[in-house]
């Protein structure tokens, strides 16, 4: 075995995934508390409604609109943001995969991690099922 | 109520879901939809939106460690994503087209499966067989940390698991849960794999699920940052401390409260969407 396969050996892509899924985690975690207190402090008296449903408002259900929102100080955008990173952290852990299969050459799993790394971007950045 | 009174109150609930769910094993997402509902009369989409983002953390947090300890079989966990993430992603195209009294109905049944599940007794069974064709071409077989060393484990029937994962994937987007029961059944019961192998490989794979359809469901403008912060910060919260206490924290009486907050659910579950089909 040479040196290249070894630090890409399983056991180490492991010890990786575990650290990037815990990174990921805390930095959304963080985001949507900082969100959250900013949110509460300014919305925190106005009553809730969530027994009727009416939908969110355009900007905050795609990836652009919420990032434009939250760099604009929109706390509940801000929140939003720091949930589009959490769902970016299950995607990013499937991207390190990738890389690391693309680096041990084993092509089965290349193209199967491909497979999943599209279906989960489809779902994120066209919202459609499997219209 | 206020926004600030929803967030304290639903925080500590969600908190009590994640600290529930990671002690009995069982999950916090499963309650997390009845409570929304029943206790804080929130709408069956905003509550499966939220739930679902919590879902992420929560399987994330916990699947970090397992991870590193050699239990989960990455192998295994990444070709059944193909199964779950296409499930999730027809989950979601789904949830505008059923009628939310089915979808509760269905609930229902989830949950009454998940209380039969969990009053098994667990058996290990033969984790040596025949070798499979698909998993020598996938390359499945692998070993895990047992108190007498690393034991080899062989996979079986991996069409049968991976067509199981798909219909996972379709409740995990259509219900806000992560599905994990189904994803044990199908590791389990029918790929032959060792239990703690089958339990951890699923929570390795929920995160990605729920984030497949936590992405259609954010287009279809289902998840609400201000409710869904109290729930992901609570339930994550919860579930971090009941990792903590995992070893010391008497998990039979818990266990029997779960079930009981279970059966609630799953009656006002089956109650409320059959009596708006009739």
């Amino acid at each position: 075995m040479s040196k290249s396969e070894d630090r890409w050996s399983d056991h180490a892509v492991e010890q990786i995934i575990g650290r990037l899924l815990q990174l990921g985690v805390l930095i959304a975690a963080g985001v949507v508390l900082f969100g959250a207190i900013l949110l509460l402090a300014k919305h925190g008296g106005t009553s809730a409604a969530y027994s009727q449903f009416s939908g969110e408002p355009k900007e905050l259900r795609t990836v652009a609109g919420i990032v434009r929102a939250a760099a604009g100080m929109n706390p509940a955008a801000i929140v939003q943001f720091g949930l589009v990173l959490l769902i970016a952290t299950p995607i990013a852990r499937v991207g390190f995969t990738l890389v690391a299969f693309v680096l041990q050459r084993d092509r089965t799993y290349v193209a199967v991690t491909t497979l999943v790394m599209i279906l989960l971007l489809f779902g994120l950045i066209f919202g459609r099922g499997a219209a | 109520m206020t926004i600030l009174t929803l967030a304290i109150l639903v925080g500590i609930g969600s908190f009590a879901a994640g600290l529930l769910g990671s002690l009995t094993g069982l999950g916090g997402g499963i309650i997390v939809v009845p409570m929304l509902m029943y206790v804080f009369h929130v709408d069956f989409r905003y509550a499966v939106g939220a739930s679902l983002v919590s879902i992420i953390a929560t399987s994330s947090g916990a699947a970090a460690a397992y991870v590193r300890e050699g239990y989960t079989n990455v192998r295994v966990g990444i070709l059944l994503e193909v199964g779950t993430t296409a499930g999730a992603l027809v989950g979601g195209a789904l949830t505008g087209i059923i009628q939310p009294s089915i979808l509760k109905i269905l609930f229902g049944l989830l949950l009454v499966y998940t209380i039969y599940r969990s009053r098994q007794p667990r058996a290990e069974h033969e984790i040596l067989s025949a070798p499979d064709k698909w998993a020598e071409r996938f390359r499945l077989d692998s070993t895990y940390p047992t108190p007498e060393g690393w034991q080899h484990y062989s996979v079986r029937n991996v069409p049968g698991g991976f067509a199981l994962m798909f219909f996972a994937g379709i409740l995990s987007a259509l219900l806000g849960i992560g599905s994990g029961i189904i994803k044990v059944l199908a590791m389990d019961q029918l790929m032959r794999l060792p239990f703690k192998v089958s339990t951890t490989t699923s929570n390795f794979m929920i995160g990605v699920t729920a984030a497949a359809g936590a992405g259609v469901l954010l287009h279809l403008g289902y998840i609400d940052p201000t409710l869904a912060f109290p729930v992901m910060l609570g339930v994550l919260a919860g579930a971090l401390l009941g990792a903590r206490l995992l070893t010391r924290a008497n998990v039979s009486w818990l266990r029997t409260l779960f079930t009981m907050v279970l059966v609630v659910s799953a009656v006002r579950m089956l109650y409320d969407g059959i009596r708006s089909v009739l």
